[in-house]
């Protein structure tokens, strides 16, 4: 538990400096977006560049000018001009971690809605039995000070096991209390 | 005699699920904690290290969490986007971009239609390759409502099958939580993942909700978790809800931008006590969270919400009174929604539509759905038509709604005159009617679904949209009519005199105060979104006025309401109770019931005890000296008594069933050859409280209030009377407003 925080606190303390500090490399991800409004006969148009803060403004990006030249401030002052920035690397980040998060989800809820019922089938009856022995090997292991390999890998699987059976009789009674009987939520 | 040892044992001073906790006990034992840190600071260096970073666990956990809700919450804005767009279309350049992205670098974008660019394929652009006609129309109708019943089948299942806590919006029950109820599961891991995920999904699906609400619950999620690694506040109740006070202070903040505005509406709404170092220590977890979404910047622009505002024209003090019409249309429209809403989810609690969550959950989203493609206003998200609402049209803008005639000749350093109407303008009007209605009838279907859903987005929409409507009618007669007596001091020819985004913005705040009946919160969030201080009396008056109206019509607010349908036990702390009743009129026992079970303090066997507890379901018991002087020791709670008395019998010897329990300090005289006794001294409250039988209840219900008790023992002349409950007071006062007393549930 106390590891599991550990590793919570510095992932949540390096997260945000690793996202802010991801190198803009690709020209791509800043632009300068000129936006000019209808002008005596000339149409709106939006004019888009790859300029960086100082180069932004109505006489770097907006080419070809449209105007003749002593039209220029007068047709400038209408413009607006704006520097955006984005970052795709994190937003592909994102979007790839939660599609695999939604995935691995369904193959969760996939898993435990067919192929486990099938798996504990054959164990309905003896499951008490191995329950037991499996308990008690667990108890020796524990006792037992030796690092023997197998009975330790038993208990931690046994441990997931339990871990997992707890969690499901706790997502029940939660199914229970918010679903059938209406208790909570409405 | 058996000397019991002084550790303490697991679980003692726990509480069950669904119990209410001692806030005194809890705030005594950290009292308690604290005197014993700083006393042994003094003996070692190590100890003095200790104290210093126990003082400031408080505030690594502010930062932990700001940071941790702040990136949730910009993962969840970034996803919801790209998947709202992903009902229209696809990016041929990269999947993952949503179709402004898409169209970000384009060359091809036009001043009047900046949305099409060659990178970004509609749906039957790439089933049947072409955009026009008929059939494109249809196959791009048919793919949207599939991937709106798509999105809204996998946030239910996921829902029923992993967190069923995930699902509703979380506010009411965070409100009783923070009011000293016990949930287990429902601040957890599982239900942070889930209520993340579907909250994403539900959102894209189009259906007519919001994700405010649910993100405070993610953040609420965020910081009972990282509370566990703390030693400080796993173990002690009362000062993980100080936590959970910051943290929906921070979910507010980054749901708005508004890290003010998020500590005022966790002080106003959600908390129950709320001392004032939690105030600082909100404000920094607000301004954390805030700052760390920003760095993530999912909208691009470093703005933190999609609708943020940046005009400051004036407004005319003649202008406040269809601003105070705005007030009561958000008034009535409140009263009228909580209604509605409440009487539909009885329904549900109570007859067969409850029995089918999931196929309820498809139906309303098939209906909005197929109701909403048509109209280009509903076809977009809701975020997107607040914005597209409160933006104040300039002449660099080219949507329907900014289609006005120019029919001036120069324009004065970038102030627009009001002008005339065109013909995009008034049927974008007719849209954004039908918008209106279908809004308001559809979230009454919505709220309160098994889906994560907020109610702050829709309740804004319904209110921007009166406005706009209200505010361009007003434009339009300022224009036409502009020698009427109250336009012509302010409103001469040329000027610039009404603007309508200002009227969409009082009439989103006028809607969700009268929804919430937030005051001071919705102010400053409101203005705090716009940036300036010149809207704040608009807001005031608008928000003022809605309340009122709402609270002629209808006492609660929809929290409240959604509380007191679900029957938590939670001691509403804003009401007066007027009645003249006196404590022993509410007290157990009543007049013909059985004599107030109690424990005597050196005269009970284990056995008697045990047998005590297993035919009663009380969570506690008062101790008395002796049956007959019933003169009281103290209050033992049943939990603790269980658990100490298995514990005894595994690990002390001699202790049998005729042993004899004692609370005083020494072991009574036992006579030779006798078992062992049990000392239980160290679970008894020895300062429980006390009320008179003739005490008015107004007194007794505002000590329940003020010093969050969970009993309270009554005396008649020094002897013990009878017990007076949380749950007893609760069904009291439900009485007293004729109420149904049994619908106090978790009894």
């Amino acid at each position: 538990m106390k590891l599991l925080c550990l590793v919570a606190v510095v992932g949540c303390l390096l997260l945000p400096p690793a996202q802010a500090n991801k190198v803009r490399e690709s020209s791509e991800d800043i632009r300068c977006k000129c936006i000019c409004p209808p002008y005596r006969n000339i149409s709106g148009h939006i004019y888009n560049q790859n300029v960086s803060q100082k180069d932004c403004n109505c006489l770097h990006v907006v080419e070809p000018m449209p105007v003749p030249g002593h039209d220029v401030e007068a047709y400038c002052l209408l413009c607006e001009c704006k520097y955006e920035e984005r970052s795709t690397t994190t937003i592909k980040v994102i979007i790839v971690i939660y599609l695999s998060v939604v995935g691995a989800l369904l193959l969760y809820m996939a898993f435990l809605m067919l192929v486990d019922p099938l798996i504990r089938k054959p164990d309905a009856y003896t499951e008490q039995l191995h329950n037991e022995e499996e308990n008690e090997d667990a108890r020796a292991a524990v006792a037992a000070t030796a690092s023997l390999g197998g009975p330790r890998a038993n208990t931690v699987l046994e441990r997931v096991e339990g871990a997992q059976q707890r969690w499901k009789l706790q997502v029940q009674e939660q199914r229970k209390t918010v679903f059938d009987r209406h208790k909570m939520l409405s | 005699m058996m000397d019991f040892l002084e550790e303490p044992i697991p679980g003692v001073g726990t509480y069950d699920d669904f119990n209410t906790i001692d806030w005194v006990r809890e705030k005594s034992r950290d009292r308690d904690r604290h005197r014993e840190i700083t006393n042994k600071s003094k003996e070692s260096t190590w100890a003095l290290i200790h104290s210093v970073s126990d003082a400031f666990s408080g505030w690594l956990l502010m930062l932990l969490i700001g940071l941790l809700s702040g990136s949730l919450a910009g993962l969840i804005d970034i996803s919801a986007h790209w998947m709202t767009d992903l009902k229209e279309g696809i990016c041929t350049e990269g999947f993952w971009f949503n179709h402004e992205h898409c169209c970000w670098n384009s060359d091809h974008v036009t001043f009047e239609d900046r949305d099409k660019c060659p990178e970004w394929n509609s749906w039957s652009q790439l089933i049947i390759s072409t955009d026009e006609g008929a059939f494109a129309y249809i196959v791009n109708y048919f793919m949207y409502v599939l991937w709106a019943l798509l999105f809204a089948f996998l946030a239910v299942s996921l829902v029923k099958v992993f967190a069923p806590y995930a699902c509703g919006s979380g506010i009411p029950e965070i409100k009783t939580i923070l009011s000293g109820f016990i949930i287990r599961g429902y601040l957890g891991k599982w239900t942070l993942i889930i209520k993340t995920i579907t909250l994403v999904l539900a959102v894209s699906s189009g259906l007519s909700l919001g994700k405010e609400g649910p993100l405070v619950h993610v953040a609420c999620c965020c910081g009972n978790i990282l509370c566990h690694c703390f030693n400080k506040y796993r173990k002690n109740e009362a000062k993980r809800r100080e936590v959970l006070s910051a943290a929906a202070a921070a979910g507010v903040s980054v749901a708005f931008g508004a890290p003010i505005g998020g500590v005022l509406f966790s002080l106003e709404e959600v908390s129950y006590y709320f001392p004032l170092k939690t105030l600082w220590r909100s404000f920094f977890a607000a301004l954390v969270a805030a700052f760390t979404l920003r760095s993530i910047n999912p909208f691009g622009n470093s703005r933190l919400v999609l609708f943020y505002v940046e005009f400051h024209t004036p407004w005319h003090l003649f202008e406040l009174v269809p601003f105070i019409l705005l007030g009561i249309f958000g008034g009535l429209w409140g009263a009228l929604f909580i209604r509605t809403n409440i009487a539909w989810c009885r329904k549900r609690k109570t007859t067969q539509l409850g029995k089918y969550p999931v196929v309820e959950v498809l139906v309303v989203t098939a209906i909005t759905a197929i109701l909403a493609f048509p109209n280009e206003y509903t076809r977009m998200s809701t975020s997107e038509l607040i914005s597209e609402l409160f933006n104040d049209c300039g002449l660099l803008d080219s949507s329907k709604l900014c289609d006005y005639e120019n029919r001036f000749n120069t324009s004065k350093g970038g102030e627009l005159p009001d002008r005339p109407a065109g013909v995009g303008v008034y049927s974008a009007m007719w849209q954004l009617a039908l918008t209106l209605i279908l809004k308001i009838v559809i979230t009454i279907f919505t709220f309160g679904m098994k889906i994560p859903s907020g109610l702050f987005i829709p309740s804004m929409a319904v209110g921007a949209i009166a406005g706009r409507l209200l505010g361009v009618g007003m434009e339009q007669l300022a224009y036409y009519h502009h020698d009427w007596a109250i336009f012509n001091s302010w409103c001469s020819q040329g000027a610039d005199c009404i603007t309508p985004g200002l009227y969409a913005m009082v009439g989103a705040a006028a809607c969700l105060g009268g929804v919430t009946r937030m005051t001071v919160s919705l102010v400053v969030i409101m203005f705090e979104l716009t940036g300036g201080l010149e809207y704040i009396v608009p807001l005031m008056a608008a928000a003022m006025t809605s309340k009122w109206v709402a609270d002629a019509l209808g006492r609660e607010g929809i929290y409240d309401a959604h509380i007191r349908l679900n029957g938590y036990p939670f001691l509403e702390a804003k009401e007066e109770f007027a009645h003249k009743t006196l404590a022993m009129d509410v007290m157990k026992p009543r007049r013909n019931d059985p004599l107030l079970t109690v424990l005597t303090q050196d005269s009970m066997t284990v056995e008697d005890v045990e047998t005590i507890i297993s035919e009663t379901t009380y969570s506690g018991f008062p101790v008395v000296v002796s049956r007959e002087s019933q003169r009281l020791v103290g209050f033992v709670l049943r939990r603790d008594l269980i658990i100490s008395i298995e514990n005894a019998r595994k690990k002390q010897d001699g202790v049998v069933s005729t042993s004899i329990i004692y609370f005083t300090e020494h072991s009574p005289p036992m006579p030779p050859y006798t078992p062992p006794t049990l000392k239980l001294r160290n679970i008894l409250d020895l300062s429980p409280f006390t009320v008179t039988d003739l005490t008015p209840m107004e007194i007794v219900v505002d000590i329940f209030r003020k010093l969050g008790l969970r009993q309270c023992l009554v005396t008649h002349n020094g002897r013990l009377l009878g017990i007076i409950t949380k749950k007893d007071v609760l069904k009291h006062i439900a009485q007293m407003a004729n109420q149904d007393p049994d619908s106090i549930l978790f009894n």
